[in-house]
């Protein structure tokens, strides 16, 4: 749909503004430009419909070189939507919707209909129409923004910071409906925004630019698990990197690690001493080695005490054990949907290293709400 | 009082006179402001766009500016000789600075965010200066055609000096003649209603150009 080439752009004498950028962008892709201010998100979003000339490098629209285009017909294929909303203040809203339709010299009945077709996507009621936008609040102000971009269908549409001048509260809620809309629509969004919250809300891939370079380009959730820099975690901040990480925890970060065992060849009278030693009705079975071999749970005792009596005879060898690496919330979907207490944690070697109980995951989720238990402590240190 | 009487009588017994310079100032002073609209406002345009000349431009209509009516005047008809066209082309020159001044301030006024709007939904430089720019500065410059316009009524005034009539014939008719002072008044009242009225209605026009309107629904 949009491909950068090896795109280049440089002012006179200086660095250049963007340095030898290379995107490829599918048809119906919400893309989000971020980055510091003079990180060239802007300068690359302009190139695209040529306000600004790019000095190497080509940028291909639908396979076609944007060079080979006419400007002014380009322009008017591709929607284009500014945070100063830029509404003609001269002109009814219907006029505002359907300039482009204007230019491209559409009938009025066209550009009637398509106007009221428009103002129904964003809710607003058809009187609208003949007002001015001076009487319109700034967010309706920017729906029409975005109807303008949208009148003559263009499949591309690049907006810039189209939702920054506009309070959070309202500002939220056109972010949902742009969003939605998008969905339906199927548009191509070149989107620039130096506000991650929003990038990681609405776009399906997030590059983030840093001098005039693509620093990282993915979806928000592998930004989140994996920033490749410095800069990248710096710039998502904190806050965000943490509520990324319950994502990204592995077993081996909260399992206890001195699970109760015995070993294969105990009796079944020494499991149930240790089993009222340690207060648990359940015994994971290793061998020598201190390899997983089974459990054995205090039914299977009752069932079998009088007919056998080494635990390895009784245990039940088929359990799910989870190794160290697998993912937290892979074993919290493990441990909910199977109905089970407890995942044993193996390494390489099948070797037991720890569990996972429900207790476990109960305590971090305490710690998730409340913070680790060091403040807890604080406070009750502090009433004391 | 005998003044008052005597100028009543004055303008009664030559009314039709009065008409005639009245009717001729003011289209000497029209002539003049319209003909410098012509060559003003597409300066303002073109100093508007390309900002290095502006400067240059505005300067040299203010020297203008600074050269006595009457000594302009007296010099312009060395070359044009006697009659309206030596007013007229006067007019043009102090007309100019007004003119290209609002042009320019209006045009530099339309808020960059709507035109860079146009321009990148496509619009080619001429439809953005016919759609955007131009309905964004007409009330500005319409501004500058009013002061224009009521400066150029009181130098027609003067026209009568180069044989140009107008209500400045009856003026200096007046002053010419023992106890002229109805004379005058006779030329000099209707010179000030008609910089009056032309004022009030270039305002009218002006505010009625403004770009902003309010919707018919709720105003």
């Amino acid at each position: 749909m949009l491909e950068f080439k090896n795109v280049t752009k440089k002012y006179d004498g200086g660095k250049p503004a963007v340095n030898n950028l290379n995107l490829k962008i599918e048809k119906g892709e919400f893309v989000c430009f971020i980055g510091p201010s003079g990180c060239g998100k802007t300068t690359t979003m302009k190139m695209v419909n040529r306000l600004i000339n790019i000095t190497e490098g080509a940028i291909l629209v639908d396979g076609k070189n944007i060079k080979d285009q006419d400007p002014v017909e380009l322009r008017r294929s591709i929607g284009y939507v500014i945070q100063q909303i830029g509404l003609m203040p001269h002109m009814t809203i219907k006029e505002n919707i359907v300039l482009v339709g204007t230019l491209l010299k559409w009938s009025k009945e066209e550009k009637d209909e398509r106007a009221k077709e428009l103002l129904q996507l964003v809710g607003l009621p058809e009187e609208y129409l003949d007002k001015y936008p001076h009487e319109l609040s700034g967010g309706q102000q920017q729906r029409i923004g975005v109807l303008r971009a949208l009148a003559a269908n263009p499949p591309l549409i690049l907006m810039d910071e189209p939702f920054g001048a506009l309070d959070p509260i309202t500002r939220d809620s056109l972010q949902e409906e742009f969003k939605k809309l998008q969905k339906e629509l199927n548009k191509t969004i070149v989107f620039v925004t130096h506000d991650m919250d929003e990038a990681l809300k609405l776009g399906d891939r997030i590059v983030i630019m840093k001098e005039g370079e693509v620093v990282q380009a993915d979806t928000p959730d592998e930004i989140l698990k994996n920033p490749a820099n410095e800069f990248v975690e710096e710039f998502l901040g904190k806050d965000r990197l943490i509520q990324g990480r319950p994502d990204v925890t592995t077993v081996g970060q909260i399992m206890e690690s001195s699970p109760v065992t015995v070993q294969s060849g105990t009796t079944l009278k020494s499991a149930i001493s240790t089993m009222r030693d340690k207060h648990v009705d359940s015994l994971l079975v290793v061998d020598i080695d201190n390899v997983l071999k089974g459990f054995i749970d205090i039914e299977a005792i009752n069932l079998n005490y009088k007919k056998v009596i080494e635990v390895q005879e009784v245990m039940e060898k088929d359990l799910i054990s989870v190794s160290k690496d697998s993912l937290l919330r892979d074993t919290v979907y493990k441990i909910l949907r199977r109905g089970i207490k407890y995942v044993p944690v193996i390494d390489e070697e099948k070797k037991l290293v720890g569990i996972v109980t429900r207790a476990t995951l109960a305590n971090l989720v305490y710690d998730t709400i409340w913070g680790d238990g060091m403040e807890l402590a604080e406070v009750a240190n502090l009433a004391e | 009082m005998e003044t008052l009487e005597q100028f009543i009588n004055y303008f009664s017994q030559n009314s039709d006179y009065i008409w005639v310079q009245f009717y001729k100032h003011f289209l000497m002073a029209a002539y003049g402001v319209l003909l410098a609209a012509i060559i003003s406002i597409p300066l303002g345009i073109l100093i508007a766009k390309y900002g290095k000349l502006s400067s240059w431009v505005l300067a040299f209509g203010s020297i203008i500016q600074t050269i006595p009516a009457l000594g302009a005047m007296a010099v312009i008809m060395i070359v044009m000789g006697l009659g309206t066209n030596t007013v007229i082309v006067t007019l043009i020159l102090y007309s100019i600075l007004p003119i290209t001044q609002n042009t320019y301030v209006g045009m530099k006024d339309v808020d960059k965010t709507i035109v860079e709007a146009g321009f990148a939904s496509g619009m080619t430089r001429f439809q953005l200066l016919r759609m955007v720019e131009l309905p964004l500065a007409v009330s500005v410059i319409m501004a500058g055609l009013r002061t224009a316009l009521v400066i150029g009524i009181g130098i027609t005034a003067i026209g009568a000096f180069v044989g140009a009539g107008g209500l400045g014939a009856i003026i200096l008719t007046g002053t010419n003649a023992t106890d002229g002072t109805p004379i005058i008044l006779a030329g000099a009242i209707p010179t000030a209603l008609m910089a009056i009225i032309a004022d009030l209605a270039m305002g009218w026009i002006e505010r009625k150009l403004q770009p902003v309107k309010e919707s018919k629904t709720t105003a």
